[in-house]
């Protein structure tokens, strides 16, 4: 993986920016933070988050302005939520804000601060806390004077006091009743902080540049003045009505210059989140019912009941939208960001566990959270990504794929592959792909298209039977991918170039994306466009009740295969109904092997797929139609509306593994004897099984395939290598094949034998 | 796991069917992906054919397995 395309990925995801009212409070009150505590009822935990960013949280928990309420998102379903009776309720629940702790400054300083209001307070407050020295002069015979004035029931004395006596015990030393003259304070201090409020100290001109309005000139974003030791700020900066918070964020933004100067740092390198923003947290209001705010029965203020509730309508503010629809992405219980940050740590570690290959490897890569990402960000591009930095280390587990991709091995051997023109023709018009999973699920089905379109399509209609190469994409095996295109390409060539026509849309997908010199159209399209179907079928099934249409998610913006499907259906006289549509369709699970990963990932990511209608589905594709009836949904493909040959072709199963490749075979010898007239006969069965359904569905689980459990077999018996358990007399037996021992117990009754266990492991043991 | 009616054999009970004699516990040696560890496992004491319970691939031997790929 390249660090800078990570970056970049991880710039995408705004799950991390703020929410909105954090952003328009010039400080970043953590509001949605305190709004989740206090919905909990933990009003003590919400005071020191509030203490955290605000210094003197009695007066500001009381008479603050509150920009924040005029960006909440609350207010766009219900009434916005009410900030500032909330952190009046946190600061009136009888705790109190802990003393400023002086820190140890590398080399302490001496500042001077003029004025003792919001401003001069807070860079007072924030200097001590940095460890330097401060002094306070102060013209008026207390502290905080300007806010003295205020209605003493909104703001007692006594919260004033309060918070500052804060600075109890700490070494700030505070000087009222002067007015200093700055010109001396400049030679004495290291660094002078002017927040006089409205009035001005008369002998500035000389010394600092004014504005027209006669007010100190400063920079917008590190509050210096003219002379390299001055700062100033609070309502004599801004003017007009007398803003609490601004005070306080002018002292704020001044200390954090004045700290800057003291070190000989830069005074404007990283300050670009710096006071009141929009934010790019993306949040979808349309989740959320409105609610109105609850009403204080006091008007003086909410009580601890009144202010829990309506701390709980905050959202809170969050984005998500990814991961409100991958259950892949929920499972790992965080956010695209963070996994980011992960995959990109499990490829660059030296020392210590790959955590996050499971998490790689469990992705469908189906790109549902593109379309619903506000920044169109992929995991599935972000995974595949890291496979390929895995396959190319050599540190992919070999577990994850082995057996996806000697299925695929099987598909891509002579007992499947095959390319030839229609009995009788030296060049073929079309060639019809019908994929290895169609052929997988529904043999007889792939037999009846290729009879259809021989007999429909002028010009020959050739026949491909092999792999298109998704698993070894998915898997990251660039090697593999590689071979079966050339092989394929060798194919398409011999030939004649033809129009490719594929009835599974992963083949689609992967010719479109790595074959772009093969013309290519999917058979719906093709069925759709020639009309033929609608003439010859006389369908002995159709389904009485509506039919929920799900998308492949390989072809999500095939907009053309989309109608041609849903015009195919209602030719057949289905009537069909929408889920998300087909560009925010979702994976069945099959999609990148996570399903041979994760498998319960996999099976979550399925059952909200089939959760969504109640109505029996109707698939396009061979692996969502059989993964949907493994979890236990009625669904039929498009072909059981087109060439029925059952009663209910929305109960049949799904095949399971091994009948899948036999289903290959068998299609293959089927096709060679009914089409090309060749003597093909089946292979003879030396093994004759008996199992039972639960043995089954428990081979299946564990991926071991029927033909694993006969080699195993034939193996003891032929060896006489096999243990007996005299108390039932069953054999107990194990084989080596490729990279895994497999064990099996049975027993042979009349020549057959029956089934009891069976089990593999990796590891060698002698 | 299994979800097998029969119950799994006793390693104590099991007969080697060429050597016919009954497992021991024995040395071996575990491999995979270029490690080895000594494990203690019933095997014949005539053909040293060795036995590995269901209890075991699917546990312990998985979880090493697993451990070894992501290290």
């Amino acid at each position: 993986m390249d660090g800078q395309q990570v970056k970049t990925w991880e710039s995408r995801c705004i799950e991390e920016s703020p929410p909105a009212c954090s952003a328009a409070c010039p400080v970043h009150v953590d509001v949605r933070g305190m709004a989740e505590l206090l919905a909990k009822g933990d009003f003590k935990a919400a005071h020191v988050l509030f203490c955290r960013f605000i210094p003197f949280p009695e007066i500001i928990g009381r008479i603050c302005d509150h920009p924040c309420e005029k960006s909440c998102r609350r207010s766009e379903a219900g009434d916005a939520i009410r900030i500032q009776s909330l952190e009046q309720a946190v600061v009136e629940a009888g705790l109190s804000a802990p003393r400023f702790r002086t820190g140890r400054a590398m080399e302490r300083k001496r500042v001077a601060v003029v004025g003792a209001g919001l401003s001069g307070l807070t860079v007072a407050a924030d200097l001590t806390v940095k460890g330097h020295t401060v002094v306070v002069l102060e013209a008026s015979p207390v502290s905080f004077n300007r806010l003295r004035s205020f209605d003493s029931e909104r703001l007692p004395a006594a919260a004033i006091d309060a918070d500052l006596g804060r600075f109890g015990g700490t070494a700030v030393e505070f000087r009222h009743n002067v007015t200093p003259d700055i010109g001396t304070l400049v030679a004495e201090f290291d660094a002078v902080y002017i927040g006089t409020g409205p009035v001005l100290p008369g002998e500035l001109a000389g010394l600092v540049e004014l504005t027209s309005e006669g007010r100190i000139a400063v920079d917008p974003l590190t509050y210096a003045s003219s002379h390299p030791k001055i700062f100033a700020g609070g309502s004599q900066r801004y003017g007009g009505a007398y803003s609490p918070i601004t005070s306080l964020y002018d002292g704020r933004c001044a200390a954090l210059s004045i700290e800057r100067l003291l070190q000989g740092a830069s005074l404007t390198a990283n300050r670009d989140n710096q006071g009141s923003q929009p934010t790019r947290l993306f949040v979808n209001i349309a989740r959320h019912a409105p609610l109105p705010a609850v009403p204080a029965a006091d008007p003086r203020g909410y009580t601890a009941t009144e202010a829990q509730a309506e701390a709980a309508r905050c959202f809170p503010c969050q984005c998500r939208e990814c991961v409100e629809v991958c259950p892949y992405l929920k499972d790992y219980g965080s956010y695209p960001k963070r996994y980011i940050r992960e995959i990109y740590n499990n490829e660059t570690i030296v020392m210590g566990a790959r955590k996050s290959n499971r998490m790689i490897d469990s992705c469908t890569l189906c790109g549902l959270c593109a379309e619903v990402c506000p920044e169109q960000l992929s995991m599935g591009e972000v995974c595949l990504s890291a496979r390929q930095g895995m396959t190319e280390k050599g540190r992919m587990p070999p577990s994850h794929h082995d057996f996806a991709l000697r299925d695929m091995a099987f598909s891509r051997s002579d007992e499947f592959t095959l390319a030839r023109h229609q009995p009788g023709f030296e060049s073929s018009a079309i060639v019809f792909y019908p994929g290895c999973q169609l052929a997988a699920s529904s043999p007889d089905h792939v037999a009846r298209i290729y009879a259809h379109l021989c007999a429909s399509v002028e010009g020959g209609v050739g026949l491909m039977l092999g792999c298109c190469g998704a698993p070894a994409q998915w898997a990251a095996r660039a090697d593999l991918l590689a071979e079966m295109r050339a092989a394929f390409a060798a194919e398409w060539q011999r030939l004649g170039r033809p129009l490719v026509v594929t009835a599974c849309s992963s083949c689609y997908r992967m010719f479109a994306d790595h074959l772009p010199e093969v013309p290519l159209e999917s058979l719906w399209s093709l069925l759709s466009r020639t009309d033929a179907v609608a003439r010859q079928s006389s369908p002995r099934w159709q389904p009485v009740s509506p039919l929920a249409i799900h998308d492949p998610c390989t072809t999500r913006h095939e907009t053309e295969i989309h109608a041609s499907v849903r015009s195919l259906a209602d030719r057949c006289g289905a009537s069909v109904r929408e889920l998300d549509g087909p560009q925010l369709t979702s994976c069945c699970g099959f999609g990148g092997l996570a399903s041979f990963v994760n498998p319960g990932v996999a099976d979550k990511i399925i059952d909200r797929a089939i959760g969504q209608d109640e109505a029996d589905y109707l698939t396009y594709c061979a692996m969502c139609r059989d993964n949907f009836a493994r979890r236990g949904k009625r669904a039929v493909h498009v072909l059981d509306l087109l060439f029925p040959d059952s009663d209910d072709p929305a109960a049949r199963p799904d095949p399971g593994f091994s009948m899948r490749q036999e289903n290959r075979g068998r299609l293959k010898r089927r096709l060679l004897r009914e089409v090309w007239k060749e003597t093909v006969n089946e292979p003879a069965i030396n093994i004759e099984l008996v199992v039972s359904p639960e043995t089954h569905a428990d081979l299946e689980r564990k991926l071991i395939l029927l033909d694993d459990v006969r080699q195993t077999i034939l193996h003891a018996e032929a060896s006489g290598e096999k243990l007996i358990d005299p108390k039932s007399g069953h054999c107990i037996a194990s084989y080596r094949r490729i990279s895994m021992t497999y064990w099996v117990e049975y027993a042979e009754e009349h020549g057959r034998y029956v089934l009891y266990r069976a089990y593999s492991h990796r590891m060698q043991v002698e | 796991m299994s979800e097998n009616v029969t119950p799994p054999p006793e390693a104590s009970d099991l007969i080697c069917a060429k050597c016919k004699q009954p497992l021991v516990p024995g040395k071996v040696n575990a491999t995979y992906l270029g490690n080895t560890f000594p494990v203690e496992l019933m095997r014949c004491p005539g053909c040293g054919f060795v036995y590995v319970p269901e209890a075991l691939a699917v546990g312990k031997m998985l979880q090493v397995e697993q451990a070894l790929e992501d290290k």
